[in-house]
Order: C-alpha cells, then structure tokens, then sequence
C-alpha cells in the first residue's frame, strides 16, 4: 500500500508533466492545423537551455525556469511561427508534418553541437529532492509544485480561451476542428499566440520531466510520444480529455517502472518495455477513435507538378544507374567501395516511401524500422547465403506493416503518422534491444548481443561476396525495385493511390475501398523498406540497431522528400548521401549529425516548394540534355573516354569524379540554348500560352509567390464562374468552405 | 416505390440544425430537382446519401434496403453516384485517366462490359481534352468530367450537385439533353440547381429545402406558383417569377 502512494504520486507528477506537454501540442494543431512532430524537441532544448543557465552559469533556480518558460520560449516560438509554420498555410498535410519533422531534425542536432554528448549532465528536481512527511510517504516539493503547476496550466487554459477575445477566437477553432483544419483563413494572431503559448508548455514540460531523465537530445525528444498518446486520447482536440489521457499515459508509465521489475518471470525480456507503454496506450485509444469521415480535396496553393513515369524515361534512369553502378565498382579504391555497397540498401528503404508518402500521401515514419526486420530477416533466414533470405525479409516486413497499420487505417493520415512513430520508437528502445528468445523450437535473437551478422548470398555462378560483386547487385536489385514501383504507378493501384491522395471522399463515393488501398500501399511500402534492410545488412556484413534508428529513419525521410518525394530518384538521393563515403569523408566523425542538420535547414524550406528538388530543379535542368543527342552522346563519350583511360592507368584516380561532375555541370548549359533553337524552329510551344503570367505556367509560385495578376490572368483564361468566385475572397478560401461541406475532418 | 428514399434524416453541426427531419424520394426514370437557397442543406444531404456524413437520426434506403450504416464505397457499389460542387476530380491523373479509373471501380455484381471511358469523355464532350491532366482543366469541362467519371460506375442513381454552375447557355442547354437521355435510360436523378431555367426544363418533381427543413414539394408547375417558395427565395411575394428563367443562377444564390 505504502509503495502503491509512493507510485501513485510519481505517476501523478509525470502525468502532470504529460498533461502540460500535451495540452500544447493539441493546442497549436487545433490553432493552426499543424501537428508539431518537433514538440518534444523543443522541450528538449529548452531543458538544455535550463541546465546551461541553471546549473552550468549557476543563475538562481526560479530565475532559469522563468526565463526559459516565459522568455526565451515564446519568442522561440514567435521566430518558429514567423519563419516556418506561416508559410505551411495550404500546404498538404504531408508536408506540414514532414516540416515539423525537419524542425525536429534541426533541434536534435543543434543540440548535439551546442551540448557535446559525451558529456555527462543532469538537472535535479525542484527544491533539491527535498519533500514533507504525510502518512509516513515523503512528498517531495517537487512533485506537489508539478502538480501545482499543471493545474494552473489547465486553468490559464480555461480562462484564455473562454474569456479572453484572443482565447475565443481560438476556441471557435478548438470546437470545430473540421472547420479548424481546413480554413484557410487563420487569422495571424491566434497562430503567433498559439506557437507562443505551445512553445512554453513544451519548454516547460521539458525543463520538469529532465530530472527523471538523463540530459540526452534523443530520450528527451522521444517524449513527444507521450504526449502524443495523452493527445490522441483527446482527439486532438478536446483538452480536458487530453489532460485525462495524460493521467493514463502517467500513471501507467510509473506503474510499470514501479512494479514491471517485480514480475519474476522473463524479466530480461521486460526491463525495455517501459517506453511501449505510451505506444500500448496509443494503440487503444486509436482501437477506440471513432472513425475519421473522409477528407474532400485539400485546397492546395501548391499543384504538384510530378508527372507519371514513362517507361522510357525509367529505362534512361536505369541506364544511368547501371553505368554509374560500373564506374564505381570498377575504379573506386577498396575501403571506398565497402563504405559505398551501404548505398543501395539505403535507396531501396527512400524507394519504399515513394508510393506510400509520394503517390497516396500518407506519412510513415517507421521505415527504417521495417529494414531494422528485414535486417534480422536476412540475417537469422541467410543460413549462409541463400538469396531466399532477401524476399523472406520483404515478406516479414510487409506482415508487420500491414499489422501495424491496421488500427489507423479507420482514420486520417496524421494517425498514421503517429502510429508509425511510435511503433518505431518502441522497436527501437525494445524489440531491437531483446535479448534471444525461442519461438516454436527455434531460438532467436533479433540482435544478437547487439550486433546482426549476415552472409551475402550466392545464387549459382553468381556470387556476390566480394564488395564488387555485392556493389553491382545491390545496384541491380534496386533498379528491380524501381520497375516495381514504376509499375505500380502506372497501373491501377497508381491511380488508386492517386485518388486517395487526392480526394479519398471522391475515390469512396466511387466504390473505392480506401482503407483497404491504404493497407496495399503500405504493406507494399513496408515490403520494399525490408528489402533495403535486407540488402543493407548484407552489404554491411555486421549492423547494430543503431542503424536503424527512429532519428536515422527521420533523416532518411527529410532526404527523401526533400529530392522529391514522388520520383523515384529521390530514394538514390537517400542512399547517396547516407550510405556511401563520400559525406563521411568530407566531413569526418561528424557526418551523420551534418548530413541531418543539412537536410533538416533543406527540409524547413518545403513549405515552399514541396514537390522537391528532382521535379522542380534537377528534371527541367537536364530535359534539354535527354531531348538533345549530341549532348548526350558527348556526355556519355566524355565519361566514357575518362574511365577508360582511368581503368589502365592513364590518369590520376581523382580525375574521374573530377571529370563526371563537370561533365553533369556542363551538359545542361550547353543542352539549354540547342533545346531552345530546336523549339523555336519547330514551333512546338504554342505561342502566347503563358501571357499576362509572371512566368511560364508550370513554374508558377515556384521562383516567387503567385501574385494577385497572376491569378487574374489565370481566371480571365480559364473563364472561371466570377459568381463562384465571389463567394470568398480568394479561390483558395472558396474551396476551404466547400471543403468542409464535403465533409472533410 | 421510390428508388432512393430519405426518412426524417435530421444533421447537427454543433447547435446548427443543418437537416431538420427531411424525408424525400427519387424515382427512377426521372430528374427530381432539390432547390434552395444557399446554405439550406442540399450538400449536407448529398454527403447523407452517400454516406459521407453520418445523420444524427433517420434512415437511407435504396431500393427499399437501410444502407444507413454502409460505407461510402459499399453504397456506390450498390449503384449510387454523385458529382461534387467543390470538384473533387483526381487532379494529377489525365480527364480518360480519371474516367478509366472510375468504371473500375464500379460494381461488382453489375453485368455487362466495363463502360468505354472514350465513350463516356464523348458523351460529355471532352473527347478533345481526354489526356489533359484533370487539374488544368477549368471549372466547366471538370464538373462534365465528374459526371463522366460518376457514369462510369453505372449508377442506377445520380446525386449531381449543381452541375451547370460554370457552363455558358449552351453548354447548359446540350447538359439538360443530356440528362433527359439519362432519366430516359432509367436512371434516377437527383439534381442540385441554381438555374431555374434548367430545373424547370429537365424536372419532374421538386423538393424545395430551406433552413434545413423541406419546405415544398410537387410538380415544377406547383412548386413555381407556391408562395412561400417565392418568399423564401426573394424575401418578398412580388418580384421575378423564378420559373422564367430572368432571374438566374445570380438572383437565387442570393
Ligand atoms: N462541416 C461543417 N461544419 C459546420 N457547419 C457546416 C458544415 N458544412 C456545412 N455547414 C453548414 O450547414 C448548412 C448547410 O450547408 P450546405 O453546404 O449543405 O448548404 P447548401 O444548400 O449546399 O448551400 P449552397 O447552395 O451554398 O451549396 C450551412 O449553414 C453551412 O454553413
Ligand atoms: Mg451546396
């Protein structure tokens, strides 16, 4: 009984701490229709901010906390809603979340740089641990102050919102959450008040749940899972049953660190298990949820500009690949070409988010866990080189995807999203870390003593053990996965996927099951990513679970979107900056935390331009050199040429790289002005179609925002019904109301 | 009997009664025209009948069966189909790719050969824009591609919310053509409508809804000379007579 008091108060204080956390996040997502993936974070740099300020430079402890809370929060907050979050306004839902997924990326990183991990620190609790005498329980200060502060939390909450004008104005929004979401016209200052006062209930829970942790970026960010299950427990929307959701997620977390080590049996199989219980909690509450209504179209200021994959275009890809693969494998220098078989793994998990994110829009942040699987897979079902092990990983990973996603199909994509987090979560702080267990007879370690070994395999003449031979097969392997997903793009499950993407309410009342098209794409997804693990491991020979981190999965998925996360290139971007040397090399120890605080700063400028760098800067930069001959044969020859001569000797090893980069710098501007004279002589471009506009219709809001003329022009073309158009000032706002009339939620 | 029923289907938004027990048929054979003004309900109807919105009370029934409790897509199998008056086409795929892709899905247990999406793109005149992608097209020729795309499934019932809006005289007058031929076949046709001149012309029956209530019903003819109709739609008994196609689209969207 004694020991039940103690646990309960504990799990009181955290649930507070939950509560606050939570109790923001809801808060700007209902505000501004952003659901912040980076809110931990920003609890997790405010802790660190605490710690310099309280305990490195010694300020007084009130002093610190208030400080953090009520300054340096909201202003952080202000510039994250001045810089970021504005612009996500008419953005799809995928890339608000992918941004805040940037966001977090950058803060974790930052951190890292700012406070050297290696160090170790620790904030205590308030009043030093210190605490009163009731019933024979020692109740620290702390924990009574905790409690305190939540509940004026709720209250200040309570007031602002029912009585201040600011408050009221949110709370229309916080009791229509349909309306909420897809309103195009947010008015500014709720927003700036809602990321002011979002970021302080972070930075606060931050700074109080520190101490029951150790000072490190990744646990404390990891706490937004928390928040999220306490969130979801209110439907995003309602606070009070946030709060409520938080006291479950609380006192089930301390509960479990309390009694889960009395169990005396499979006790080595328990002692990860704490951080599911926020999933655990999840999981239900998602099981419970009533059913999303499906979304309407999303009024877009943005017109996704990629267009579907021809076969030619493809086999232009594959040939680049393949000629790429070659080159590399015949003249890179040993060490090189070991760190670089990495590579085609790592492109096999970026493709694997190309139809699920890309063509059905459904963010999936586990990913790289399903190759952490499709690792074990290979590596427990090789036996020694037996390719079967390959499809058996695919196998294994697209079960597991299709399990996991089956709660969150009922509702919207941002559930999925959140499922998908923590469940990589958990498997990263547990199942991974699980020590051999037996199943059916078999004895089983996922990662045994924290390290996978795997053989590459041998199918016949071909063996692939020798980095050469495993380089060009990994090469060969992806681009099969690429005809796989091409193939699905342009048949009926492309379209499919299309349709959910773009208005799963239309796909619907057309007779088109869209929980289960959901459920193919993602078991698909999931299949390709164990694929990658699979190759990945094999490539790597030894791997840890580190690899296959929920962080690393989030970098990988910034990449991924960031080159463009409709073509299929972008899964090679992925495995070309996280798999091969050539970062490593230029920036050394570092690269993993440069590669993400690269792509985080590349990712935040989505809100701009979210169709990604391939479709919007790389395609039409070399269209002119694919649709121009003498280029390419020259290009190719140049190449060509160069490898030759490198391949016996002739040159310096470092001319090739040399050589191909000017070659891929040079052709497109030689290409441009040949493409040019050839579309004036054939008169291919119809005169005057982009008159009256800022600049060529395609391009249209990419170079700069879409200006009042512009839309003018487009309307006068398009003869669009003004009467329609009266109805709202803007056709985007037009839409939004429309929107909710579908139905949308 | 009627093919597509509603009984006292009543929808809340919040403390908003957007539906107030509204209960009307549509027959097959016919074009039964749903008339209101702005914001009377007649979306929040359709995405009631096709299970979009779940109605705080009352009951759906096509071909005498509760499909209340059915999904979106249980319905459309089942023969119903609706275009949208916000578009909701599939903007990345093409005008035949959108069709294409619609006949199939459509039913399972209809028989017969999967429509020609051509043919259908010819139907509605979009022969010529069949490989332009779907979002560059302008309002007029996108609302003919949802009707397109809402034959394609071989509907035995057609929910066409404000069809017209966005389409000259012309056009209009080849649309109420068209779905003459429709009811013909024997489809049944419930159309949403703004343009007098076109609901008078195509329907049989009409359902005038205002504030969420069904406010009168019966024969155009009937419907045009009932008071209360002009006054709900002009404020006052004096005015235009909306039946004479003077006071268009503009007077009534008020
Ligand atoms: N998602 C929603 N949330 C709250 N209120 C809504 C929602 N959708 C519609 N409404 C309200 O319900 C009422 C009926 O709307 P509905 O769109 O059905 O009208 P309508 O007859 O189709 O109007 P219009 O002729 O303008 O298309 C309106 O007052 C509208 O503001
Ligand atoms: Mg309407």
């Amino acid at each position: 009984m004694h020991e039940f008091l103690v646990f309960t108060i504990s799990g009181l204080t955290t649930a507070g701490i939950y509560a606050i956390s939570a109790s923001g996040l809801t808060l700007t997502y209902v505000t501004t229709g952003v659901f912040n993936i980076a809110h931990g974070a920003t609890g997790m740099l405010a802790a660190f901010t605490y710690w310099q300020l309280a305990v490195a430079w010694g300020w007084p402890v009130p002093l610190a906390l208030l400080f953090c809370v009520l300054v340096a929060a909201p202003l952080f907050g202000l510039l994250l809603e001045r810089v970021v979050m504005r612009r996500l306004a008419g953005a799809p839902e995928s890339t608000r979340l992918v941004v805040t997924v940037a966001v977090l990326v950058v803060l974790v990183s930052a951190a890292q740089w700012l406070w050297d991990p290696s160090t170790f620190r620790r904030t205590q609790g308030l009043f030093a641990g210190r605490g009163f005498e009731a019933g024979g329980i020692l109740v620290p200060y702390n924990d009574v102050v905790v409690l305190g502060v939540a509940a004026a939390v709720a209250g200040g909450l309570w007031l602002l919102l029912h009585v201040s004008r600011a408050g009221v104005a949110m709370r229309a929004r916080v009791d229509d959450p349909s309306l909420a979401i897809l309103n195009g016209a947010r008015p500014a200052t709720s927003a700036r008040l809602a990321w002011m006062i979002g970021t302080s209930l972070a930075a606060l829970a931050g700074i109080l749940i520190a101490p029951k942790l150790t000072m490190s970026a990744i646990p404390l960010t990891l706490l937004i899972v928390n928040a999220y299950a306490a969130a979801v427990i209110g439907r995003l929307r309602s606070l009070p049953m946030t709060f409520a959701g938080a006291l479950v997620v609380g006192l089930a977390a301390d509960y479990a660190i309390g009694y889960v080590p009395k169990i005396s049996y499979g006790q080595q199989y328990l002692r990860g298990v704490l951080p599911v219980i926020p999933v655990l909690v999840l999981l239900v509450a998602l099981l419970v949820l009533r059913a999303s209504r499906l979304r309407g179209k999303p009024a877009l200021a943005i017109r996704e500009i990629t267009p579907t994959p021809t076969w030619a275009g493809t086999g232009v890809f594959a040939a680049a690949v393949a000629f790429g693969a070659v080159i590399a494998a015949t003249t890179l220098a040993k060490a090189d070409l070991y760190s670089s078989t990495a590579l085609w793994g790592l492109a096999i998990v970026g493709l694997s988010m190309v139809p699920l994110v890309g063509y059905a829009g459904r963010i999936s942040l586990c990913q790289l866990s399903f190759a952490g699987i499709g690792a074990a897979v290979v590596s427990h079902a090789g036996g020694g080189s037996n390719p079967a092990a390959l499809l058996a990983a695919a196998a294994v990973a697209a079960i597991v995807g299709a399990v996991v996603s089956l709660p969150a199909l009922r509702l919207s994509g941002i559930y999925l999203a959140l499922l998908t987090g923590a469940f990589a979560v958990a498997l990263d702080n547990w199942i991974f870390q699980l020590p051999a267990f037996t199943v059916l007879g078999d004895q089983f370690a996922l990662f045994t003593n924290g390290t996978l070994s795997v053989e590459r395999f041998a199918v016949g003449p071909l063996d692939t053990t020798s980095d050469r031979a495993f380089f060009l097969t990994g090469a060969a392997l992806f681009l099969a996965a690429v005809a796989v997903v091409v193939a699905v793009r342009r048949g009926e499950l492309g379209q499919r996927l299309i349709a959910v993407k773009e208005s799963p309410a239309a796909a619907a009342t057309l007779g088109m099951n869209v929980r289960l098209t959901t459920l193919a794409v993602f078991t698909l997804s999931a299949a390709l990513a164990g694929l990658g693990g699979g190759v990945y491991a094999s490539a790597v020979r030894s791997t840890t679970p580190d690899a296959f981190s929920f962080f690393t999965g989030l970098t990988l998925l910034l990449i991924v979107v960031v080159a463009g996360v409709s073509s299929i290139g972008s899964g090679l971007a992925a495995g070309l900056l996280l798999g091969t040397a050539a970062v490593g090399s230029a920036t050394g120890d570092d690269s993993a935390r440069v590669t993400a605080t690269v792509v985080g700063l590349a990712a935040l400028a989505l809100a701009a331009n979210p169709n990604g760098l391939i479709p919007s800067v790389l395609r039409p930069a070399y269209e002119p050199v694919r649709r121009s001959p003498a280029v390419l044969a020259g290009s190719v020859g140049a190449i060509t040429a160069l490898w030759v001569l490198t391949l016996v000797d002739a040159v310096a090893p470092n001319v090739l790289p040399l050589g191909v980069l000017l070659v891929a710098v040079a052709a497109p501007l030689v290409a441009r002005p040949l493409a040019g004279r050839a579309a004036a002589t054939a008169g291919t471009e119809p005169a005057g179609r982009d008159e009256g506009l800022s600049g060529p219709l395609e391009w249209l809001g990419f170079d700069a925002p879409v200006g009042r003329a512009d839309l003018d022009a487009i309307d006068a073309r398009l003869a669009l019904d003004t009467a329609r158009l009266d109805t709202g000032p803007h056709l985007a706002s037009g839409k939004t109301v429309g929107e909710a009339r579908v139905g949308a939620a | 009997m009627a093919l597509l029923e509603i009984r006292d289907v009543t929808v809340r938004y919040g403390g908003h009664v957007a539906l107030r027990e509204v209960t009307l048929g549509v027959e097959a054979g016919r074009v039964t025209g749903l008339i209101g003004p702005n914001g009377a309900g007649k979306t929040t109807l359709f995405n009631v009948l096709t299970g979009l919105l779940t109605p705080g009370a009352g009951r759906v029934l096509l071909d005498g069966e509760d499909v209340t409790r059915l999904a979106p897509y249980r319905r459309a199998r089942r023969g119903m189909a609706r275009t949208f008056q916000i578009l909701e086409l599939f903007g990345q795929l093409t005008a035949l790719e959108n069709v294409a892709l619609a006949t199939r899905l459509r039913r399972r247990t209809a028989a017969g050969e999967r429509p020609d999406p051509g043919a259908l793109l010819e139907r509605v005149g979009l022969s010529a824009f069949a490989d332009r992608r779907a979002d560059t097209l302008p309002t007029g020729l996108g609302r003919r591609l949802e009707l397109a795309r809402a034959l394609a499934v071989r509907p035995r019932v057609l929910l066409l919310d404000e069809p017209a809006s966005g389409q000259d005289p012309d056009e209009t007058a080849a649309f109420a053509d068209l779905l003459g031929e429709l009811a013909d076949e024997g489809l049944a046709i419930l159309l949403v409508e703004h343009d007098m001149t076109l609901v008078m012309r195509v329907c049989a029956h009409l359902y005038v809804l205002d504030f969420g209530t069904l406010m009168a019903e019966g024969d155009p003819a009937s419907v045009r000379a009932d008071p209360r109709v002009r006054e709900a739609y002009l404020g006052t008994s004096t005015g235009t007579d909306p039946g004479t196609g003077t006071a268009g689209a503009g007077t009534l969207a008020r």
